[in-house]
Parts: C-alpha cells; structure tokens; sequence
C-alpha cells in the first residue's frame, strides 16, 4: 500500500514501473524476513550444523598414517602383500627415517593407538621402537631390516605391514566396515573375529529394545488416549495433568525413580515380599538387565505416545461409532471396525516418534541398564570418552543418524514436523 | 463414555474394568515420580520404606538429605553451575529463536522448508550424537570444557523450542494491528515491542520455558562439551546414581519435581491466555 503512495502517479501511467515496483517490494520483503532469520541461522549453522558435519567427516578421516609415515607409505606402495614376505630394506630405512621425525614430534604413539584398533599391540610396538630409533643415526646404522627385527620380531609381520599399507590412504571406510563387524583385509573387505564381532547385536539389539518399548507405549497409550478424548471435557484436563506431570520431569528424576523402584532392596521387591510372592533371599533381579530398560524408557516416552495419539482421537466425531450402533454393530464391531481405522494416523505418528526417541536413548540405558540391556548409543559413548577411537565412534553415529533422518522424513510425510505439538 | 441403562452385564464388566486398566496406567505413570518424594524424607540411608515411616511415626522422617544437599560443595557447586548456564542459554535461544519465528511467519520466505528443517534439527537429532559432534568440533575451537561451550551447545538444542512455539502463537497473530500501528506512524522497533511482543508474550515466555528446562534437565551434551568446572545438577545426579547412589539424590529430585510442577501450571495458565487473546483477535 506504501509503494503505491510514494510512486502512485508514474505507476499509475504505464504498466511496467508497476510491475518493477511491486517486484522490488516483495523482494525488500523477502529480504527483511531473511535478515530477522540470519543471525539465528548462522547460530544454528556454527554451533550445530558444523559440529555434526565434523563427526561426519571424522567417520572417513584417516589422515594419521600418511601424515605421520609419509616415507614409508610411499615406499610400500610397490610391495605386494601376497608374496607373503617382508618389505624389503627401502621400507625399513624410510620408517626410521619417518619414525625419527615422528618421535621429535611425539607423533608415533598416536599411529600406533590409530593402527592398534585394526591390530592389537602394533600401540606398544610403536612405542618400544620409538624409544630405540631414536637413538639410531640415519647415514651410518643401515641396513634397518635387522636393527627393527632386533627390537621385535613383529616387525617381520606381513600382517602388520599390510595393515600398515591398507590404512595408507587418506580417507578410509575401515571405520563403517568396523561398526557392520567387517573390516579391510589385504583380500578386500571380510568378517572380523567372531569374539570381536559386537555391533550387529548391538544394532540389532537396540532395535528389538526400540520396538518392545514402542509396542508397550502402543498398548499403555492407547486405553489412555481413548478415555481422555472420551470423557468429558473437564475430567480430561484434570487426567491430562498425570500425563503431562512426567512430561515435564527432568529424565533424571524418572530415572532414578525406577533404579529406586526396580533395586533389589527397592520398593517393588519389598511388596512383592510383603505379600508373600516372592521370598526374601530370592528377590526378583529387575534392573540392570533388559526388562529394567523397557520398564523404565516405556514409563518415559509414555507422554510421547499418548499426545499424538489424543490429537488425532479428539477429532474423531462421536456420530460415527454412534451410527454403527444403531446401523446393529456390537460394540467391539463398532470400535474395531469403525472407531480404530480412524485413530491409525496417531498410532502411526506416536509409533515413529516414540521409536526415533528410543533408538537415540543414552541417559536410561547407561543407569538402568546394566551389561545386556544397553543401545549403540552407549557404545558411541564409551568410544568417543573412554577407548579414544572417535573414528569409530563417529561411524556408528552416522549410520544412527541416517537412519533417524530416514524416520524423520517418514514422519513428515505422515505428521508434518509443523504439526509437532507440545502438550 | 457414559454407561447406558439397557447396558447388558458383560458390557458393565467391561466398562468397569477398562476404567480400571485405565487406572492402572495413569497409576503407572504417576506413581514412580510420587514415590520419590515420601522417600526423600526417610530418616535413614535406604532407598524403601522403612517400618517407622509406615507407621506413620515421627523419627523415620528427617530433613537430613536435605540438609546435605544444602551443605554438600559438590551439590551446591553443580546448584550454582546449572542457574549461571540455563538462563543465559535461555536468553540467547529466545532472542535469536524470536527473531526467527516473525522472519519465518512473513508471507514470502524463501527456502522456507529447508531453513526450517534447519532450525528445528536440534530436537530431531539424538542427543548422543550431538554431544559427540560438539565434542569433537568444539576441542578444535578450544571451547569444550568452556562455560560458553556449554552455553552456546543448551541455548542451540532449546531454539526449536521456542521456534515452534512462537511459530504457533503466530499463526493466529492478526497483521492488521501492526499495518495499523505503522499507518498511525510508530516505526518497525516501535510497533515491535508495543503492539506485536505483548499480544506474542505468552508464546514467547512457554518457549522461554521449554528452552530453560531443557537446559536445566540437559546431561548428555554437557557431559560430553563440559569438564568439572561445569558440572550441572543433572550431570552431579548422573554420577550419583551411576557410581554410590546416595538418598541426596531422592532430595534433589523432590525439588526438581516440585519446579516441574511450577512450570507446568505456568505454561497451562499461559497456553489458555494465550488461546482466550486468540479467540478475541478477528480472523
């Protein structure tokens, strides 16, 4: 309405200033929405976006081996595994001359930790042998072969060379093949150890665990949902506050609620010995395992469950299952037949939502949830704070991550991720 | 859901029972939380009832939990840790997260739909794999083990939050009274915060909120981008209860309960105001 103010007369006259102005108008709008979006955008880009593009990266990085050995790396290049011996001297004399460097630097433990992930004790081989090349001089001590195989026979390994040259290159999917219990082999891609193998349990495992929890929230939720949107307005919100209430507790009081609960000298054993069910010196073990996990994530992604699922019951007219009746249907007929078809969407929307929530749970699982009932999310864990080998652990989030995202678009072409309500 | 006179005896059953089923459930959603706090005063250091508290007897309750929550430097360290970072986390997400939500409720946004799958991701994204990611990019800027590591990692997973919120109140926001107040002459900052903020207010201060428990319930990020020097409430609880569970931790979670009870009726109050000023507003 401004524009056609400020340059009503000449706008007026012809038809293409109009056009022009009305242009620049909408694009000055454009503009200012993006300005009011920018500083919150390049916030989210800097401290979000690029954190979690860093990780994605980390999961293919392998930059330590050629960096730390160049030498060496070069010289290998035309040795070839299958022959079944050792590299020949040129190797042995580049990774001296590499490890010197290294070891001025106090670079050659962290190859040794990098390469220890695919070999154990190639970290203190590294280790040992840095503390005697560096005593060695580079013109006068050749030939290298037997001063290495002095300090260790493993030097002598074809096995540990072909490690050595595999994970040569700058960029590596040793870490993803890691986190699906494959790795690289000189012959390619192949199995690990059987006893190493641990993360298509783990995968497959968490996703039983996500499934068990969701069923339960389906079958707890459910009774729920279809008496709050059933009774009368009144009664509903005053029921609907038990349902918000653990909605907003802190996780951590939920938590530790049920470790209370669940112990073995906790409040439902004490019943359950009270009433005379069980006896005292053989107290149900409720905790640390698999069933104190569903119990507890089932009591905490409950309200995840019953939201969704009474948004979608609260517009479901009366009148339907009302015709049904009296069209002859019994009740269950009518229900079954005519009321549940209708509330599929939010069974659908709290099912995807209760899982993706599950399947990234760390918290619950790591208190409550001992040896056998943990996630991949406590693996992630234990690898980026206690065995260092973030590339792994980097791994394992990617491929947790994509499949979250592949939920999440699932999700908005069923719910809309708008449509997310917040109680 | 009323029971009908012509009712035959099976369906009365049924009805019964399935109020019953529906009792047990609301009892299993509520009773754990309610059990804390009983607890919480137990005179002695177990986690169950003794035989004095359920006689109801005066020398099985005690504050004595209490007062070591009082008393304990680690928990009144991690008390201080959590009110310096929350607020400030929540002040940086509900400027920034404001100032998103009127851009993004313009008529003409381009790339709407990427910018606010952009925005919102915080929420989507499993936290571990947050922390992890801001574990590793933030050690590279030197700022993981850093207050403002921690600050700016709570006030980045509270914006969706407060864009979602804000975002729906709104949607129901008439632009008239803005066109009005800049026909009548007040310039953009004017109209702003006399006549868009206080009919806005309540969206902003539920967002608000949602951001500050989100910070203030956060452990698993700050675990991971924190050190020592910032161990906050949940992260002193999550030790407690993996390492030695004491019964401090019963207290802590009674107070916490009690908070959650406050904000809860606060947004309720806000979200009907909010509805009754939409229900007043034409269109």
């Amino acid at each position: 309405m401004s524009d056609a103010t400020d340059t009503g007369p000449v706008l007026a006259a012809d038809g293409t200033p109009l056009k022009r102005s009305l242009a620049r108008a909408l694009r000055a709008q454009k503009m200012r929405a993006l300005a009011l979006i920018a500083p919150l955008l390049i916030f989210v880009l800097l401290t979000f976006i690029a954190p979690i593009a860093d990780m994605l990266f980390r999961s293919v990085e392998n930059q330590i081996v050629s960096e730390t050995l160049p030498k060496t790396v070069v010289a290998l290049k035309d040795w070839d595994a299958k022959t079944g011996e050792a590299p020949p001297e040129a190797v042995y004399a580049a990774l001296a001359a590499d490890l010197q460097v290294a070891v001025a630097a106090k670079e050659h433990t962290k190859v040794g930790i990098r390469l220890n992930y695919q070999k154990t004790g190639v970290s203190s081989l590294f280790r040992k042998s840095g503390r005697q090349v560096k005593k060695w001089d580079l013109a006068a001590d050749a030939p290298f072969k037997e001063k290495f195989l002095d300090v260790d026979e493993d030097w002598a390994d074809v096995e540990l060379w072909q490690i050595i040259q595999t994970y040569s290159s700058k960029y590596t999917s040793g870490y993803f093949l890691n986190s699906v219990d494959m790795e690289l082999g000189p012959d390619g891609i192949r199995p690990v150890d059987e006893n190493l193998a641990i993360y298509n349990l783990l995968f497959k495992r968490t996703i039983f665990m996500s499934l068990a929890i969701m069923g339960s929230c389906v079958l707890l939720g459910y009774p729920i949902a279809f008496l709050l949107a059933n009774l009368p307005l009144r009664t509903s919100n005053l029921l609907m506050i038990l349902v918000l209430l653990p909605f907003w507790t802190s996780l951590l009081v939920r938590t530790s609620a049920w470790k209370v609960l669940l112990q073995q000298q906790g409040v439902i054993n004490d019943i359950l010995v009270w009433i005379g069910l069980v006896a005292d010196n053989d107290r149900l073990v409720m905790i640390n395992n698999q069933f104190g996990t569903i119990v507890a994530m089932t009591h905490i992604l409950l309200p995840f469950m019953i939201l969704p699922l009474y948004s979608v019951m609260k517009t479901i007219p009366p009148t339907y299952v009302r015709a049904a009746k009296s069209l002859g249907a019994t009740n269950w007929t009518a229900f079954w037949r005519v009321y549940f078809p209708q509330s599929v969407p939010g069974i659908g929307a709290g099912c995807i939502l209760v899982f993706i929530l599950a399947i990234g749970y760390y918290i619950t699982p790591e208190l409550v949830g001992g040896t056998d009932g943990t996630f991949i999310s406590n693996r992630i864990a234990y690898h980026i704070s206690r065995s260092g080998n973030w590339g792994l652990g980097a791994a394992l989030g990617t491929i947790l991550l994509a499949a979250v995202l592949i939920l999440y678009w699932v999700y908005d072409k069923i719910v809309g991720i708008d449509n997310v309500s917040l109680g | 859901m009323e029971l009908p006179p012509y009712a035959t005896t099976g369906q009365r059953i049924w009805f019964y029972a399935f109020r019953v089923i529906c009792g047990l459930i609301l009892f299993f959603l509520i009773a754990p939380i309610m059990v804390v706090i009983p607890l919480s005063f137990n005179a002695e250091n177990f986690f169950t009832f003794t035989p004095e508290m359920l006689a109801l007897k005066a020398e099985g309750y005690s504050l004595k939990h209490y007062r070591d929550f009082l008393s304990n430097p680690d928990w009144q360290q991690a008390l201080r840790n959590s009110v310096q970072i929350a607020p400030v986390a929540t002040i940086l997400s509900v400027t920034l997260g404001t100032l998103a939500a009127i851009g993004l409720s313009q008529p003409h946004v381009p790339f709407r739909r990427a910018i606010m799958a952009i925005l919102i991701s915080p929420m989507i994204v499993p936290l571990i794999i947050s922390a992890a990611g801001m574990y590793f990019f933030y050690s590279r800027l030197g700022l993981q083990g850093t207050y403002l590591g921690v600050v700016l990692a709570h006030a980045v997973l509270g914006i969706p939050f407060v864009i979602i919120t804000v975002t729906a109140t709104l949607v129901g926001f008439d632009k008239s009274l803005t066109r009005a107040a800049a026909n009548m002459g007040a310039d953009p900052v004017t109209t702003f915060f006399r006549v868009q903020m206080p009919l806005i207010l309540p969206g902003v201060i539920s967002g608000g909120l949602f951001a500050f428990i989100t910070s203030f319930d956060e452990v698993v990020v700050v675990l991971f981008v924190g050190s020592a020097g910032q161990k906050t409430l949940p992260w002193q609880m999550f030790t407690g209860l993996r390492e030695q569970i004491s019964p401090t931790i019963l207290a802590v979670a009674t107070i916490l309960v009690v908070i959650s009870i406050a904000l809860l009726t606060t947004v309720e109050v806000l979200r009907r105001r909010s509805e009754k000023l939409r229900g007043m507003s034409p269109g």
